[in-house]
């Protein structure tokens, strides 16, 4: 009897303890100003047109990057896009994670991103629900699940709309499927995504961004108002022709890079391409 | 002159293709085919079986439909939409005349039921008026649907058409627009638009997940498709950063938004062009089709089987664009 008792008070000390984490998840949550001491140039000025060395772009993917015109981003329908989930945390990514809680059971039902640029909003469902079906919506952000691996979160993230891979035409499709890793070290916070393409890419694409906790941060509102300002026919989409692109060897032209590197594909992410 | 020949009687071919029996898929087996249902924002759901999507706005008067899918998925599509609501069928749209999307009529006609006024009563093919709902179209879905061979059940057909731009009613507390869309995916197009819901169903003109199917026996065009797709950006406001807002069930495929059309329209324009310079350039549809102006769009919208091939595509705009 005596047994049972005891059994019966450690049960419920157990099941009352106010605090304690038996899956090692660490808290996320706060102000995190980004570093963009990694890829840099890409990141903030922007890539130029035909720098696509680096990256397992496929013919598909080229092909859209080699007739991609920048004025395209005039085009009313486009000036408001936001960078989608894949991309928004290589941008201007000045970033705020909160938590949703289940007031009950004061479980954790979805971890909550804002990023600075284009005040971009994404929910990482933490509560097993299952994707939508294929028929479904898809949005800039995706539909995102997480799962705590250890102490660092893994997310899913399927029903993308078509972004960029680049800011300079690279597209990735819909059907990608975006798996990211966010690890706390401390006050800094590594993100390492891989998106998996097979409409553009031939090999997973892989990149990491850093950040480090502020708690001072204080995010502005981001608006986007449309505004025509070429005057141009209805139906204009400006885009190149096939191999009527005046700027596509620009860049390589500048730095003394051989025309196939800058071209890019898988093989140009391995140090004996070079050789 | 031969390569005209061979290009009009492909055109020809590709028409009776989509409007024969072939394009109704008849190898499907529809018995598998399970109905999904998605509601979509306000008094709209968008129904997913076989053929083209069927969109449905429910409310206290009754039931609104947009196309009917194949007649033997009626059943199916009926036992989904009377879960959403026990209100009569009033009022069926068809966005255009192929069977995808059409053949299911005289089953919905029969399941539903309709208010009529003034001295229109009597009996009309055997059914009494009111007894079965409206079916509303274009004028030409309905001659294209008189002209089918073998023909279709005569209560099948469209009862109230329109022949000018458009045709409104109000039903269930919203403004729907029917809106004509000459020259597009037929020449009978319509889109239909939920005012309040804030919807729009677009039938084919529109598709997330094929190039545009060009029936130019029926009188479509890529021009006319180029001008529909610009007509739904212009009729739909998106939300906070160019997401969400109004929303379009395509006519194949997943549920979309404004941003979804814009990028379906840059890629009808841009291969559009690529051919039209090719065609400038006096190559030959062979050439063409070897040049790939589709590269770069074929991994989402491209098909190397089934009834419209990349290579249809290709042809049935290099046709329409006057190469020969």
């Amino acid at each position: 009897m005596l047994g049972q008792k005891l059994l019966k008070n450690l049960l419920f000390m157990l099941i009352a303890t106010p605090v304690g984490n038996i899956n090692a998840e660490i808290d996320l949550t706060g102000e995190w100003a980004p570093r963009y001491h990694e890829d840099l140039p890409e990141r903030i000025p922007g890539p130029s047109i035909g720098e696509f060395h680096g990256i397992p772009i496929n013919e598909a993917a080229r092909i859209r990057g080699e007739s991609w015109d920048p004025s395209i981003l005039s085009v009313p329908e486009h000036q408001c896009k936001p960078h989608p989930a894949d991309y928004a945390t290589r941008g201007p990514s000045h970033m705020r994670i909160w938590k949703t809680l289940d007031r009950a059971s004061q479980q954790v039902t979805a971890i909550r991103l804002h990023i600075s640029w284009s005040a971009s909003e994404r929910t990482i469902w933490m509560d097993g629900r299952r994707h939508p079906p294929d028929y479904g919506a898809h949005s800039w952000h995706g539909f995102s699940t997480g799962i705590w691996e250890g102490d660092q979160l893994t997310v899913t993230t399927t029903h993308l709309k078509q972004g960029w891979l680049r800011r300079n035409g690279l597209p990735r499709s819909e059907k990608a499927i975006l798996r990211e890793h966010f690890i706390r070290h401390g006050n800094y916070l590594t993100h390492i995504s891989i998106i998996e393409d097979d409409a553009f890419l031939t090999e997973p694409f892989i990149r990491s961004q850093n950040w480090v906790l502020e708690p001072f941060q204080q995010i502005g509102p981001y608006l986007c108002e449309i505004a025509v300002e070429v005057d141009r026919p209805q139906g204009t989409v400006p885009h190149y022709l096939f191999g009527q692109n005046p700027f596509l060897n620009e860049y390589a032209t500048r730095h003394g890079i051989p025309i196939e590197a800058a071209m890019g594909g898988a093989e140009t992410m391995y140090p004996d391409f070079i050789e | 002159m031969p390569n005209l020949i061979k290009n009009s009687c492909a055109s020809l071919l590709i028409g009776l293709f989509i409007a024969s029996s072939a394009y109704t898929q008849t190898s499907q087996n529809f018995q598998q085919v399970e109905i999904k249902v998605l509601p979509v924002q306000g008094s709209v759901y968008m129904l997913v079986g076989a053929g083209g999507n069927v969109t449905a706005q429910i409310g206290e008067e009754g039931v609104l439909i947009v196309d009917t899918q194949y007649a033997e998925l009626s059943h199916k599509l009926h036992a989904e939409i009377k879960k959403l609501s026990d209100r009569p069928i009033q009022f069926v749209i068809n966005t255009h005349a192929h069977k995808d999307h059409t053949g299911g009529n005289a089953n919905f006609a029969k399941f539903g039921q309709s208010i009529f006024g003034g001295n229109v009563t009597g009996v009309v093919d055997g059914a009494q008026m009111g007894s079965q709902a409206k079916i509303l179209a274009h004028e030409n879905v309905l001659l294209r649907i008189a002209e089918e061979n073998p023909p279709i059940l005569f209560s099948g057909w469209p009862t109230d058409t329109f022949f000018r731009d458009k045709k409104e009613l109000f039903f269930n507390g919203e403004g729907v627009q029917i809106l004509h869309q000459p020259a597009a995916h037929t020449d009978g197009d319509s889109i239909v638009f939920f005012r309040r819901s804030d919807v729009i169903s677009t039938g084919d003109v529109f598709s997330s997940n094929l190039y545009p199917v060009i029936d130019s026996a029926l009188g479509g065009s890529i021009q006319g498709i180029i001008e529909a797709l610009s007509h739904i950006i212009d009729l739909a406001v998106p939300a906070l950063m160019q997401e969400g807002g109004t929303m379009i069930i395509p006519g194949h495929g997943r549920l979309c938004d404004e941003a979804d059309v814009v990028e379906y329209r840059d890629m009808v324009i841009i291969i559009r062009d690529r051919i039209e310079d090719m065609i400038k350039k006096r190559m030959t549809l062979e050439e063409v089709i070897a040049a790939r102006p589709t590269l770069g769009y074929d991994d989402q919208y491209g098909a190397q089987n089934g009834f419209w091939t990349t290579e249809r595509f290709v042809e049935a705009v290099y046709g329409d664009l006057g190469g020969t």
